[in-house]
């Protein structure tokens, strides 16, 4: 770990200043991630730039009938948020299967948004890492890499976004709200995580300095038929191998609308439009939810240690998918799969 | 009152622990201490070219830079750095010694600072120019290279022709990658500075002793001048058997700035350590028809390192556990360019007792019989090595209450033949068993006249309860309340002790113990007999007892005199005696603790996800002296089996030599959400032959066979046999 200098900032406008003015700094908020990489030599920031004070702590319900959530709100208070337990319990569920109670205590929803990969190289200073060190070469291709992406990957990097929250908010299709020095302006979810191409240090599209400010959720929660499920190598407190967000609309047995992304399987959460369409229209059942599995993966790679991903995923995808329709969400405290 | 040995008894030192007031090796506070960052190589073979500590220098607060070129003068001779648990031969690791890389992650330099913080930083500063030979970390690549080590093991009759010959064979290989033992406790040493060339060294450790002969052979110091301690030890294993590198690199710290010196290793680099070796392990058994074994073949391939040959018994469990008239054995190892590995939690029995209770598995498949039939089919009451009978042997025991608390007797034989909704039902035994060790310990009582007793020896404790068991055999032992006897471990400058390992302590420090109280009883009873009008006249030694406070008549409670009025007679404020455990050599009787364990586990038939959902441990170990605390032995023993079933792997990357899983977020270990119902039975088992208390220790049992009844349980529920550990969802095919 390096030293650093250390300032709070005192509004918005503030923290954009102060990350204009300093090209080697970094905003920490709950920290549950860059705290980790500092230790590990990974990140050097020259200066944190503590955003911890901004008043970006509130639900709100958007005009529109959608809700606004400021990016500082903690992961447990949001996942326990009446109304995002109510309007839109797959985020609700998605945020509880990721991490532990005293991570999502500490971690933010901006911060969610921007934790970097777990690839083993790119933890590991000793080994080359493109997205740690450009140009350095991807060990992970020709690794270790059970843990890594199957889906968009590049011939410079495999490594995945190992968000769960990312994943529901992929599939509500959120809007990213981010502020910078020409101002505000919002991404829409799918545009702001990135694939890595041949740019894999670059996890996403927020501006060099910019802040997140809240993430807003559409009206349209899929309270009724959703799940999530997270597939890992212990029943907790590990990373997703592969999981899925399914949300449906059901209208007289058949499928009105769909919504489908996929976690732990690439460089962002893995949504695409073929698969949704694949089940609007559709009867619930398992030729619908194969035939969209197979869209959701087409594609899909996989390397030496991680093919096996493919095949979870797209039983995965089925299930979970099959717990949507029947209404019978995955619980995330209890680890028997629905 | 009450005997306290045989209860259940919450730790003594519990509170200590929860309440942060026992200390831990890096915890200790010195004045003008200083802190040492251990740098570590990043290449696997080769040598330091250069080392360039400038930029780290010349950071404010960085005291020195610690190298091969500069450090203090350490002995030259192999046989200085081979401690007490260091494997005969080869050439143990010297670290910062000179320009040689034999491993990854091997310390290279240590960054000595004013504060931790300055320290850690400075070490990132560090720049080292290697030139690297080529390398190999993959036991699988180098199989060629498998060397018989040892003497075999002697064999009986033809066992490849009895194997051509049976009935019914069966013969697999089974594959245990690298574990680390991942105590919560980082190692760490303070190593305080005391003046005039005297050290005073807080280590983690399980031996403090051995480190101090260690330190003491290494720098070439006197043993007055090195006292080692070690009073609390958070989680070992195994890893704390021999000396480790902090404890070196502190103390080169402290010689060099001649002020005390602390070194405190992350998490990564205990990455570095040593750890439980990558085995390959071939079973051959061949059975007659009715299920009796005829023939056992065990070919265990570990790997070792360059510069040592670390081999434990993984085949002798074989040899021992089950009746065969023809057998064959042997231990092979293949040198890599690693650190060389140690011993872990049921060292070789972990690993070899897998491989057999999965081989038995597959041989009660192909014979069509109940696995606890097969198990009893081949029960043998004699070691099938030495021929000799066992001290004391309840398995059979351990099979009928285990296999009735779990309800064994309604499991349906056929795979897949069980389900819970969406989940595979699994239902898998295995038997266990470990060595009854006991070594030469020694411990002092002092006995005071308020009715105060202070036990002391040099054992630690490593977190399995020594503190709490030496309390309840002294109390018993000298008659008075457990609240009035104090323990004190962990200290070079107490009675000789070994190591904490082996599961050999309880037995080995009870029998010091015991010996110890009865000298003080025999001077307390020559002294009472000589009080006017005493009523124990006459009285031998043998015919008294300790009990509540006074020296009494066996026979006769009556005639009694309170301890404090002996001493007051004898004019003593305290009575100090210090004993060996003195066991008596008997190559009569094998010595062995046994255990069967059940497990059921539940597999989601589309997803392969596992969740082991229940495990019974019926276990024999003789007496057994706190029903609590060695039950949450056999309970960590469970739950490490669980992990090492379906979790546990170092994944090196062999490229690099590195093992890319350094750290407890992705080297998994079991959570509490894969941990379910674990109920512990012991079983009653007298044994007067093994020592005057029957006691054999319970610290490596409860995690042997664990592994192999949940691996033979995942095939019960799949039908799938994976025999490479951990068995993780992608290896079971669908």
């Amino acid at each position: 770990m390096n030293n650093f200098e250390y300032s709070r900032a005192t509004d918005v406008a503030d923290a954009v200043r102060q990350i204009a003015a300093d090209p080697a700094a970094k905003f920490i908020a709950g920290g549950t991630n860059l705290i980790d990489l500092m230790k590990y030599d990974v990140e050097r920031p020259a200066r944190l730039i503590d955003i911890t004070r901004l008043p970006l702590k509130s639900v709100e319900e958007t005009r529109d009938g959608g809700v606004r959530i400021g990016a500082l709100v903690p992961n447990s208070d949001l996942a326990y948020h009446p109304l995002i337990e109510q309007r839109y319990p797959l985020l609700s569920s998605a945020i509880l299967a990721g991490a532990s109670a005293q991570l999502r205590n500490m971690a933010s929803t901006g911060g969610n948004l921007l934790q970097r990969t777990r690839c083993f190289y790119f933890y590991d200073v000793a080994t080359p890492c493109n997205k740690r060190e450009p140009g350095s070469g991807c060990a992970a291709i020709n690794g270790i890499n059970r843990i890594n992406a199957i889906l968009g990957t590049s011939e410079a990097c495999i490594a995945t976004h190992p968000s769960d929250m990312c994943v529901a908010l992929a599939a509500l299709e959120a809007k990213v709200h981010v502020m910078g020095p020409s101002g505000e302006r919002s991404i829409a979810f799918e545009d702001f995580h990135r694939l890595p191409g041949d740019t894999p240090h670059l996890d996403n599209n927020l501006g060099p300095n910019e802040v997140v400010t809240a993430i807003e959720l559409p009206a349209e929660g899929y309270a009724a038929n959703y799940s999530y499920l997270k597939i890992r190598d212990r029943l907790s407190y590990a990373f997703a191998l592969v999981s899925v967000a399914a949300a449906l609309k059901l209208d007289g047995g058949r499928i009105k609308e769909a919504r489908l992304a996929l976690g732990g399987v690439a460089h962002k959460p893995w949504r695409n439009r073929d698969a949704e369409a694949a089940l609007r229209g559709e009867a619930p059942g398992r030729a619908a939810f194969e035939k969209a599995a197979a869209a959701l993966l087409a594609g899909a790679k996989g390397y030496s240690h991680n093919s096996f991903k493919i095949g979870l995923a797209r039983r995965a995808i089925i299930r979970t998918l099959t717990q949507a329709a029947n209404a019978t969400p995955q619980i995330q405290s209890v680890k028997k799969i629905r | 009152m009450a005997p306290s040995i045989g209860t259940s008894t919450s730790r003594v030192d519990g509170r200590a622990k929860v309440t942060g007031l026992a200390k831990y090796a890096g915890e200790f506070a010195a004045p003008d201490l200083a802190y040492g960052a251990v740098v570590t190589s990043t290449i696997t073979k080769g040598r330091i070219a250069r080392i360039d500590a400038s930029s780290a220098l010349a950071i404010r607060g960085v005291l020195d830079v610690l190298t091969h070129t500069n450090r203090p003068k350490m002995a030259a001779g192999d046989d200085d750095y081979r401690d007490d648990v260091a494997p005969e031969g080869g050439s143990p690791f010297r670290p910062l010694y000179d320009d040689r890389v034999k491993f990854n992650g091997q310390p290279i330099a240590l960054v000595l600072a004013e504060d931790w913080e300055t320290a850690v930083f400075a070490a990132t500063l560090v720049q080292v120019d290697y030139e690297e030979d080529g390398f190999a970390t993959d036991l699988h690549a180098r199989l060629e290279q498998a060397h018989t080590v040892d003497k075999p093991q002697k064999p009986r009759g033809d066992a490849a022709k009895a194997f051509a010959g049976a009935a019914v064979r069966h013969d697999a290989e089974y594959f245990i990658p690298a574990e680390y033992h991942n105590p919560m406790e980082l190692f760490a040493a303070t190593v305080v500075w005391n003046g005039g060339g005297k050290l005073t060294i807080y280590d983690k450790t399980q031996g403090v002793q051995n480190v101090q002969r260690y330190v003491c052979g290494v720098f070439g110091l006197k043993p007055d001048d090195v006292r080692v301690m070690s009073p609390f030890v958070g989680g070992a294993f195994g890893i704390g058997l021999r000396p480790q590198y902090e404890v070196v690199l502190a103390t080169l710290g402290a010689l060099k700035l001649k002020r005390s010196v602390r070194v405190v290793l992350s998490r990564a680099q205990m990455y570095g350590l040593s750890y439980r070796p990558a085995t390959i392990e071939r079973v051959s058994l061949g059975a007659n028809a009715g299920g009796a074994l005829d023939a056992v073949a065990y070919e265990a391939v570990a790997m070792t390192s360059q510069h040592e040959e670390f081999s434990r018994n993984d085949a002798g469990w074989a040899e021992q556990l089950y009746a065969s008239p023809n057998a064959r054995y042997a231990h092979k190892l293949v040198p890599l360019d690693v650190m060389t590995p140690c011993d872990m939690r049921a060292p070789g029995a972990a690993t070899g007792v897998y491989a057999l209770e999965c081989a038995m598995d597959e041989l009660a498949v192909a014979l069509k019989l109940d696995p606890l039939q097969l198990r009893l089919r081949c029960y043998s009451d004699r070691d099938q090595e030495s021929g000799l009978p066992y001290s004391s042997k309840q398995l059979k025991e351990c099979y009928r209450q285990g296999a009735e608390a779990f309800g064994w007797d309604r499991r349906s034989p056929s795979p897949r033949s069980m389900r819970d909704g969406s989940e595979l039902v699994g239902w898998g035994m295995a038997s266990g068993v470990w060595e009854a060790l006991q070594m030469p310990f020694s411990a002092r009582i002092i006995l005071t006249a308020n009715g105060h007793a202070e036990i002391s020896t040099a054992a630690t404790d490593i977190g399995t309860g020594t503190y709490t068991i030496v309390a309840q055999v002294a109390a018993d032992m000298l008659g008075l309340p457990l609240d009035s006897v104090t323990v004190k471990l962990g200290d070079s400058t107490l009675p000789t002790a070994q190591v904490e390992g082996g599961s050999w302590t309880a037995a080995s420090v009870a029998h010091a113990i015991v010996n110890a109280a009865d000298d003080v009883r025999k001077e307390l009873l020559s002294i009472a007999q000589t009080m006017p009008g005493s009523p124990l006249s006459g009285l031998a030694p043998d015919d008294v007892v300790l009990a509540d406070g006074a020296l009494a008549s066996k026979s006769d409670g009556g005639r009694a005199v309170a301890v404090a009025d002996v001493m007051r007679h004898g004019k003593m404020e305290r009575l100090e005696k210090e004993r060996s455990s003195d066991f008596k050599e008997d190559d009569k009787h094998a010595r062995n603790t046994h255990s069967a364990i059940f497990a059921e586990v539940k597999v989601d038939e589309e997803l392969g996800v596992i969740r082991v959902t229940r495990v019974v441990s019926a276990v024999a170990a003789g007496r057994i002296i706190n029903t609590k605390t060695a039950a949450s032995q056999i309970m960590g023993g469970v739950v490490w089996g669980i992990g090492m079933a379906l979790h546990e792997e170092a994944l090196t990357d062999h490229a690099f030599g590195r093992v890319m899983n350094a750290n407890i977020a992705e080297y998994h270990v079991p959570v509490n959400a894969d941990v379910h119902d674990i109920k512990v039975i012991f079983v009653d088992e007298p044994d007067s032959v093994i020592n005057p208390m029957g006691i054999k220790g319970v610290g490596e049992i409860g995690i042997v066979g664990v592994a192999a009844a949940i691996a033979n349980a995942v095939y019960h529920a799949t039908g799938q046999r994976v025999r490479d550990l951990p068995i993780t969802l992608d290896k079971l095919a669908r």
